[in-house]
């Protein structure tokens, strides 16, 4: 009974750190812009890096817990992009109250996000290991290239749909073309703020904690451990599978509302959705520690910051970064390297005066 | 007449797909991780033949020598230096991000020395094009180059793997590298030696990718490094005529695709295509069925 209560005192301290190093870095940073020690160029950092931390922890969920790779997060990203885009901007004139609209746009992205990786799922979800990974990367190049022909238009008569142009709409003079082919969407409320990013990196934290702390959540770990194993004691494979790789795409559409809120104009380029997005923030997952929500929170910052940061040493700073990424990873990983770590570590010399005594 | 000039297109295309996707299905098959840099050392090799032949003044021939010996030398430095120390690593996917630390390493390397704008590649093929059926379709020496090229050296790919001791000694490391080891095999021999195949290739690869589309950047292997990936898993990773089918059958999709049905969807048909298939049969068109035991 006694190590029972322990252990999850231990897991409640590990989720209220994870929590408190959220809202400290919050109020250091709201400190920070009071007193103005923050340049213009960090400011408008922040909500990406709200972004890209929500991504990497729920990437997270997927790769680590569920321990399946994903490479088509970026996808899950433009859809809840699209989604909440497209419904301020229809909803621009009804609704005028820029929270309750944002919200509705978040909820209403992380819904169809949600859908997609449930559809997308289904079919992919049996395959394993590279070939999962091929797959999904496939699916998030696919997501990009349809959302680039997709040509979505609004007058009295409703809503109109093509995959041409915009001409072929069809609309009456006073129509508006939502999303514009390759163009995207232009004019979209900038609602995203810093404090709502920190807002929904909590939320995200909180959905996902506690759904790696439930019996659901011990249900993905162990098809996770030992997919024979779980299915022998009558885990329903399939249902937890898609549950995870559900609840990983809604929570990236709820980061892809947030970004696309950010910027004026959104459009869908290899760059922000691609296959290189979707593996950048597999980086973050990676080098932040499989399975560590708490570790891939702040890879995503410091992976985020390290570029602006090395902005002084303009050309040779995304050398710097590839070449820091690669001797990170060899330091993390490499067994030799690990066992010579330990040696050294001041953990293992704590522990063992602690042993003596 | 003009069904019959995309499908040769499309198969020349496709060659180079299936030149780029043995480099990818090698290294998989005995390192049985995804290098994803080979899309970068196909850019390197093109670069390379750009500085010799158009800025040096090199003869073609020397220059693509030159180029296959650079990228030679850097695949087995690449496996070295970044891949080698994670071999025993807790989780596969660590080799995975290292892989692409050394693509943006590449990629970033190239934009210091030559610069972010596109270059003009010259064509380094100098046969003449051929015209058939009254000049009713045209194929290009570029073609010619590409499909007599991807023909040689899966004859010769096929013809070393079955008939030489280094050749055996890869299969027989891709099966089971601790009996490989037992039976005298040197396993890091080997695999850099299959690190050096595949990158040497994939200097020819480059070299045919921008005879025929004359256009370089850092990031110009990029793209054809993700396809001829999708290739290899397309025809069955791991399999050296599985990259072939898979690489000939995405080449001609994809040219199809974009002549016939859009040519903005061309990418997302192959992708399609390629999901089609691995549900039907998930280890791609030749690859072997893996029994799980528990």
């Amino acid at each position: 009974m006694k190590t029972d209560k322990i252990k999850l005192n231990k897991n409640f301290r590990e989720n209220i750190l994870t929590y408190g190093i959220v809202i400290l870095a919050y109020i250091v940073i709201q400190i920070m812009i009071g007193t103005g020690n923050i340049s213009s160029l960090m400011q408008g950092l922040l909500v990406p890096l709200c972004t890209y931390v929500i991504l990497a922890v729920s990437l997270n969920l997927t790769v680590g817990i569920l321990g399946e790779l994903s490479l088509g997060h970026a996808g899950f990203m433009c859809v809840g992009a699209f989604a909440g885009a497209f419904f301020s901007k229809c909803m621009k004139d009804v609704i005028t109250v820029g929270l309750l609209r944002f919200i509705l746009a978040i909820l209403i992205g992380g819904i169809c996000a949600a859908l997609i990786g449930f559809l997308i799922g289904m079919p992919v979800l049996r395959l394993k290991g590279d070939y999962l990974a091929i797959v999904t990367l496939a699916f998030g190049e696919i997501i990009k290239n349809v959302v680039n022909v997709l040509y979505i238009g609004k007058d009295s008569k409703g809503i109109h749909f093509s995959m041409k142009d915009s001409l072929s709409l069809g609309l009456e003079e006073e129509g508006e073309v939502i999303i514009n082919g390759a163009q995207g969407i232009t004019g979209t409320p900038k609602d995203s703020t810093f404090t709502i990013g920190i807002i929904l990196i909590l939320l995200t934290l909180f959905i996902v904690l506690n759904l790696i702390n439930s019996r659901d959540g011990r249900a993905i770990m162990s098809i996770r451990d030992n997919l024979i194993a779980a299915e022998s004691i009558g885990i329903n494979v399939t249902k937890y599978k898609l549950m995870a790789f559900s609840v990983s795409a809604a929570l990236a559409g709820v980061a892809g509302v947030l970004y696309s809120h950010n910027l004026n104009s959104l459009m869908a380029t290899p760059k922000n959705f691609g296959y290189n997005m979707s593996i950048m923030i597999l980086v973050f997952v990676v080098l932040g520690g499989i399975g560590n929500i708490r570790g891939s929170m702040i890879a995503a910052v410091v992976l985020t910051l390290l570029p602006e940061l090395l902005r002084g040493l303009n050309n040779y700073r995304m050398l710097i970064y590839a070449i820091v990424l690669i001797i990170m990873m060899l330091f993390n990983w490499s067994p030799k390297l690990i066992e010579l770590r330990k040696r050294f570590s001041p953990k293992r010399l704590l522990k063992k005066t602690r042993e003596v005594q | 007449m003009s069904f019959i000039s995309y499908l040769i297109n499309g198969i020349s295309l496709g060659s180079v797909y299936a030149i780029i996707a043995l480099g990818y299905t090698m290294v998989y098959g005995i390192a049985k991780m995804l290098n994803f840099a080979h899309g970068d050392v196909i850019m390197v090799g093109a670069f390379t033949i750009f500085y010799a032949v158009s800025m040096q003044g090199l003869p073609p021939l020397l220059g693509i020598l030159l180029a296959v010996v650079l990228c030679t030398v850097l695949g087995i430095a690449i496996e070295y230096v970044a891949y080698r120390p994670l071999r025993q690593a807790a989780s596969s996917l660590a080799v995975l991000i290292t892989a692409i630390g050394v693509s943006y390493l590449l990629q970033n390397l190239a934009l210091l020395i030559f610069g972010a704008n596109t270059k003009a590649f010259t064509s380094v093929v100098t046969i003449p094009a051929v015209k058939l059926a009254d000049g009713q379709v045209t194929i290009s020496g570029e073609t010619i180059v590409t499909i007599i090229c991807c023909i040689v050296i899966m004859i010769g790919l096929t013809v070393f793997i079955n008939k030489t001791k280094a050749g055996q000694a890869m299969l027989a490391v891709s099966e089971d590298k601790g009996a490989a080891q037992l039976m005298g095999i040197n396993v890091n021999a080997t695999i850099s030696l299959t690190f050096a195949i595949g990158s040497a290739l994939a200097a020819i690869a480059g070299m045919l990718l921008c005879s025929a589309y004359p256009s370089l950047t850092p990031y110009t292997g990029s793209m054809p490094g993700i396809k001829a990936f999708v290739a290899a898993v397309f025809g069955g990773i791991g399999s050296i005529p599985g990259a072939l089918i898979g690489g000939i059958a995405l080449g001609i999709i994809e040219i199809l695709g974009k002549a016939y049905i859009s040519s903005q969807m061309a990418d997302a048909i192959v992708f399609l295509v390629l999901i089609i298939v691995l549900l039907v049969k998930p280890t791609g068109i030749l690859g072997k069925k893996i029994q799980e035991k528990v």
